[in-house]
């Protein structure tokens, strides 16, 4: 199963993994010399090894298709197979992203109707599809605040709220956007410490990102109140909207008194993750900050659709207009379930949450006791005080085939354990969790070594980031064999 | 009829609202206030595979796509030649429908390929190390520009202004946001000495080829950083720029593999010396050995990364394109060296063929007469957006119209994609002006 080559070890000069044609034109002579390279090492290898090796290395990886994924924070739901085609139907695929508009009236309409529908779904006014992962729509979200501020002269606002719970890449993106930092402290409920937050807001805050759903997967019941009371001192709210699987189709960022939100295509509607992108993070927003997007913009007059820069657009953030391969599928999500099948995402995916809670309560210590949204997030305390840490629970469940949960995030939370099962899996599914769950947790009482020494039977067991990290192996290198 | 994309059952649902304790699904959304539960939402009524598959191949369809339309177009995004390899490859859905590869075990399949792609990447570039991919060319050149200012200390960055406008922007935006400053600098004029790196296109957005030793001169000579970036195919036959002594190379790695697909998903390289490593952005890859000492592969330094260093970190950056990294791969392995080199070649030689017939045209001229690879600029006797019109009505989508630049100016780009007899074609049009 192991699979130790690499592409020089089958490489043999004179082999090509494709055939190209010959040259039809007459040829014109080189440039200079000292212009052109004299030495190009790549692999050399025939079509078949070239596909016998990348379906090995297929082989290794565990995906979606492959089994249960419940990656908290990730939405790892399946991906229905006929949006992979719409997006790669030739229209969509094989298209310029500068040809001229009226040449590409089907795509253009594709994006004006998928950013009407994501503004809907959030309840904002205006959405750009331009932003290319999460992080880049964070990015973005924060160049608006900043912009929206500047515009109204008030140049005091130096400084973004942050919540303890908050994803890794909200503070790197504050401090990507030249903003300080402040953090607000979650209460022992997992809810934004509303005391703590009045004492944090002020007229030099510029914005609170609050992940609705926190991170916690908890519903903070007073989010209006938090919202009134930014919103009083002059800020604005934004959110990071990777948790948006748990109220899609019931309940609306704009009526929650956001200013902005964040999506992750790649999460909430369906689009694969492809093992760390593509993704799309586009941003919707509230007609305050409508002048500030990023360009361009689709607009629609007379039945023709058209790329626009806003009056006071941030910039460009992307070469062209972001990932509209993966809009593709986003759009035909959107389509194929309507307004009633997006609710029934929500649900179902509460749903799992709440009785995946339920049913490992008895095993795992749960730090916050009360009905959680979409994901849910356990602490392995108690198997940590047997010398069992969440490392190697989470290494236990490869030996079941199954994938492990977020571990270690949120960082609040001791040894976290946070488990999103998403609506698409069945409570078959969800029971045979539960089961792998009870024996790994009676295994930390009985017989810690074996999850000590897991996972026992993948393609390889744990593997030392120590020495990675100690001496950089980053690449392989081979030798020259002169120009071709 | 049931959503093919929930698996529980009505009875499913029952017994486990049973196990949890509360009535109704309704329940379990009580944390929500509820003046504003129960939103309404205005949109399309559902439709079925079918039906849809229907709809969005007449909507496709509206599209002039370049299955049926030569292509002459370029400025950023490029029509090549994909092997059918690369779909079947990337269509596995071990690789696509996996995420970032924190559970190493058993994510070795898109680990090995990101070393796989790091290793292909600094032996096309030159370079000595590679991240696993950042979102396009001119998000990497911008990440680029952060780090010289970090590896530098300095809050200026310098940019050519036969860097790509697009790019430029981009730079703009990401280096304002840092509240660092930004210039824009003829190659041939001087650069303010505190800048802490100079960017530079290689060929240039005209599709030229500048000077490069004497621009990586010019910015060693003030202490900053030389970031160069090119296009990839042209480095099949072009000097790479680990040999000229380019400090960072970025490149937007569409070429290589991945369909234009309206401008994305897309792919930036990203690749430095090794002596900046440690400041690098993006994921990192790395070999290393398991409990047996079986070789394996891990996500490496990443103390660099935002899930560990938050607000400390590199860069931002979290999901990425990997998929089009194992797309990059699997071309550039499919290719090899003769089959890089032969793709640009057929570009070179097929692009001159273009030139040297429209420049025999009358009224039409190239722009610079400095050596080019797969674009140049030349000046039309029309505005350029008449001819696009009448080469549209024959099949043909034409160059980029940069008469806002250039007088009349038009930046056409040619690749192994255009047949004899469409250059021929393009060039038969072109004279009718």
């Amino acid at each position: 199963m192991s699979h130790h080559y690499l592409l020089p070890d089958i490489s043999q000069p004179g082999k090509i993994g494709c055939s190209l044609p010959a040259l039809d034109v007459p040829p014109t002579e080189l440039p200079p010399g000292e212009l052109l390279r004299q030495e190009l090492e790549l692999p050399e290898v025939s079509e078949v090894e070239l596909i016998r090796y990348f379906t090995a290395l297929s082989k290794l990886n565990y995906g979606v298709d492959t089994g249960f994924y419940p990656l908290g924070s990730c939405t790892m739901k399946y991906n229905p197979k006929w949006h992979e085609d719409i997006a790669r139907l030739a229209g969509f695929a094989s298209i310029h992203p500068l040809q001229p508009e009226e040449s590409v009236q089907g795509a253009l309409q594709l994006m004006f109707e998928l950013q009407e529908y994501l503004a809907e779904i959030t309840g904002m006014d205006l959405t750009s599809l331009v932003p290319m992962a999460g992080a880049h729509g964070e990015f973005t979200g924060l160049l608006l605040a900043k912009a929206y501020h500047q515009d109204r002269g008030d140049k005091a606002r130096k400084r973004i709220l942050l919540t303890d719970s908050s994803h890794g890449t909200n503070p790197a993106s504050v401090a990507m956007c030249g903003f300080e930092i402040g953090v607000v402290a979650s209460d022992s409920e997992g809810n934004v410490d509303m005391k703590n937050l009045e004492s944090v807001m002020n007229e030099q805050v510029a914005a609170l990102t609050l992940t609705m759903p926190t991170t916690l997967g908890l519903f903070d019941p007073r989010i209006l109140e938090i919202s009134q009371l930014v919103h009083e001192k002059g800020g604005l709210l934004g959110a990071d909207g990777a948790n948006l699987n748990a109220f899609l189709g019931q309940v609306k960022f704009g009526e929650l008194g956001y200013d902005y939100v964040q999506l992750n295509l790649h999460k909430t509607f369906s689009t694969p993750h492809g093992g760390g992108g593509p993704g799309s993070g586009p941003v919707c927003v509230k007609e305050n900050l409508a002048d500030f997007l990023p360009s361009p913009l689709v607009t629609k007059h007379n039945g023709t659709c058209k790329f626009l820069s806003p009056a006071k657009s941030i910039g460009r953030i992307a070469n062209f207009h972001g990932n509209f391969g993966v809009m593709c599928k986003a759009y035909a999500y959107i389509r194929s379930l309507g307004a009633a099948g997006l609710k029934e995402v929500s649900e179902n995916a509460v749903l799992n949450a709440n009785y995946l809670k339920e049913k490992l309560k008895p095993y795992y210590h749960l730090p916050y006791d009360r009905t959680c949204m979409h994901e849910v997030v356990f602490s392995g305390r108690r198997q940590k005080a047997k010398g069992v840490h969440t490392v190697d629970i989470a290494k236990r469940l490869l030996d079941y085939g199954l994938h492990p949960p977020t571990v270690y995030f949120p960082l609040i939370v001791d040894e976290a354990l946070m488990i999103e099962p998403t609506e698409t899996e069945s409570k078959q599914t969800l029971d045979s969790f539960i089961e792998a769950m009870k024996e790994i947790a009676r295994d930390a009482e009985e017989n810690p070594e074996i999850l000590h020494t897991a996972p026992h039977n993948t393609p390889v067991k744990r593997l030392d980031d120590v020495r990675a990290a100690r001496n950089p192996d980053l690449r392989w290198e081979m030798r020259s064999q002169g120009v071709g | 009829m049931p959503s093919p994309y929930v698996s529980n059952t009505d009875a499913d649902r029952r017994a486990m609202l049973g196990e949890i304790g509360v009535g109704s699904i309704e329940e379990l959304f009580q944390d929500i206030p509820e003046k504003v539960r129960h939103a309404q939402f205005k949109l399309p009524r559902p439709l079925s595979e079918l039906e849809l598959k229907r709809e969005l191949s007449q909507l496709a369809s509206r599209n002039a796509n370049l299955d049926r339309y030569a292509c002459f177009l370029g400025a950023g995004s490029y029509h090549h030649f994909i092997p059918s390899t690369v779909e079947h490859v990337i269509g596995r859905s071990e690789f696509y429908t996996a995420y970032t590869p924190y559970q190493a075990e058993v994510s070795q399949g898109t680990l090995q390929a990101m070393y796989e792609y790091q290793s292909v990447v600094c032996q096309l570039t030159g370079m000595e190390v590679s991240n696993a991919g950042m979102y396009d060319g001119s998000t990497a050149a911008a990440e680029a520009a952060i780090m010289a200012c970090i590896v530098k200390k300095r809050g200026k960055v310098t940019v050519s202004t036969t860097v790509n406008p697009t790019y430029r922007d981009v730079i703009r935006t990401y280096i304002q946001a840092r509240n660092f400053s930004i210039e824009t600098a003829e190659l041939n004029g001087s650069i303010s000495s505190d800048s802490a790196c100079l960017v530079v296109q290689q060929p240039n957005f005209f599709g030229h080829l500048e000077e490069i030793e004497a621009c990586v001169q010019k910015a060693h000579d003030i202490g900053a950083l030389l970031i160069a970036i090119v296009d990839p195919v042209s480095l099949g036959m072009f000097k790479p720029p680990g040999q000229y002594g380019a400090d960072i190379a970025v490149a937007d790695a569409q070429a290589l593999g991945n369909p234009m697909s309206f401008g994305g998903p897309g792919l930036g390289i990203f690749a430095c010396r090794r002596e900046y490593l440690r400041q690098m952005p993006g994921r990192i890859v790395g070999r290393t050995v398991d409990v047996d000492g079986k070789p394996g592969y891990v996500m490496t330094l990443v103390t660099r990364e935002q899930y560990i260093r938050r607000e400390r970190a590199t860069s931002n950056i979290c999901t990425s394109e990997a998929l089009m990294a194992l797309v990059a791969t699997v071309y550039l392995a499919a290719l090899g060296r003769r089959g890089l080199r032969h793709v640009a070649e057929l570009c070179y030689h097929k692009a001159h063929y273009a030139a040297e017939r429209i420049t025999k045209l009358k009224g039409y001229s190239l722009v610079f007469s400095k050596p080019f690879f797969k674009e140049f600029a030349i000046r039309c006797p029309v505005a350029p957006s008449r001819i696009s019109q009448a080469l549209f009505k024959d099949g043909i989508i034409g160059g980029l119209d940069i008469s806002h630049i250039i007088d009349n100016g038009m930046l056409l780009c040619v690749t192994e994609m255009n047949t004899r007899q469409e250059i021929d074609k393009l060039v038969e049009i072109l004279g009718a002006f």
